[in-house]
């Protein structure tokens, strides 16, 4: 018993440990939760150009350190969230953002699978009728029913 | 064309869409900021810190706007031909990017020389943030009204250098 209260002792310790690793350095503040809010969605919302499968939030690349402090100076000057979208998007371009928005160059990003899957839906209907022309070729002509029904006629006068 | 051959031409296409997109480097993203006004900066000069250099300072004649620091690795290699340029006459301004002073003029001697007419000294990085660097080096063509017109990421080499850099700077010497 002893043991298992260590060992759950040990990983606790070490889970909070972590945690206070990933919140290394001085504690932000904040003038209110809705800042605070703003400031922790566009962590992830934006995209480290530098490391570019990481947003902001998770990278350690010093450009990411930067344009943190750069987010939480915008934020506690009151900026909102579409101004600072922006600002990133003037200098780095939409592949800051994650959910990019819709413009010129973006838009078959977002119509693109839509259209895929008209064009699929397109394809799977002409496939469906061609096929169905296929069985009805597979009717019997007349004198192919007038075969068969002679053949059975004769099975039933040999009962 | 025989309908059973669809499925392999669309397997084809496919194919090449895929080889082309692995050859793509993901590591350029076009800037935003060609065909707008060089963003804003003001920093002291790298030698002079009494001097400023500022944006103003593209203006008037084409600039090769080279954004470069002593930790970077591949600045290094680009270095001659920033050097070789400058022997040909072109103008070039550099912002010294998240550097110590000391080390970036340990750099520029250590490397030859300095090709750039002026240095900005951006210790913090802000400038940085405003031109939207994320990979150094990185290479700005501005034209004379101060528009950034082109934009490297990454060193220059010699194909982009003869077929890209210096065609669009002699175009665009010929503008008003």
């Amino acid at each position: 018993m002893k043991a298992v209260i260590g060992m759950f002792m040990a990983m606790s310790l070490l889970l909070s440990s972590s945690v206070y690793a990933l919140k290394a350095g001085t504690p932000l503040e904040f003038k209110n939760a809705e800042e605070e809010a703003l400031y922790n969605d566009m962590l992830h919302e934006l995209r480290c150009t530098v490391c570019q499968n990481q947003s902001i939030a998770g990278s350690n690349a010093s450009l990411a350190d930067d344009l943190r402090a750069n987010l939480y100076k915008m934020v506690g000057e009151g900026a909102n969230e579409q101004e600072i979208k922006k600002f990133m998007v003037d200098r780095y371009g939409d592949f800051v953002l994650y959910r990019p928005s819709f413009n010129a160059s973006t838009y078959l990003l977002w119509i693109g699978p839509f259209l895929l899957l008209v064009l699929g839906v397109i394809v799977l209907r002409s496939n469906v009728r061609s096929r169905n022309k296929v069985n009805r070729k597979d009717e019997l002509t007349s004198e192919e029913s007038e075969m068969l029904d002679k053949y059975l006629d004769s099975k039933k006068e040999k009962k | 064309m025989n309908r059973h051959m669809i499925p392999l031409v669309i397997f084809a296409a496919l194919l090449l869409l895929f080889w082309i997109g692995l050859g793509l480097n993901p590591k350029i993203i076009p800037s935003p900021l060609i065909g707008k006004e060089a963003p804003k900066f003001e920093l002291p000069e790298l030698h002079d810190p009494q001097k400023i250099v500022n944006n103003e300072m593209l203006k008037g004649q084409v600039t090769l706007f080279n954004v470069f620091a002593s930790w970077c690795v591949s600045c290094r290699a680009e270095h001659h031909h920033l050097l070789k340029l400058q022997r040909q006459g072109f103008h070039l301004v550099g912002l010294n990017y998240k550097d110590e002073k000391r080390d970036a003029l340990l750099y520029l001697r250590q490397l030859g020389g300095d090709p750039y007419a002026m240095v900005a000294f951006d210790h913090k990085g802000d400038a940085g943030i405003e031109w939207g660097v994320y990979g150094t080096p990185e290479t700005f063509v501005v034209d004379k009204k101060g528009i950034v017109r082109y934009k490297h990421t990454g060193p220059l080499y010699r194909e982009v250098i003869e077929n890209e850099l210096i065609p669009l700077i002699r175009e665009l010497e010929q503008e008003s």
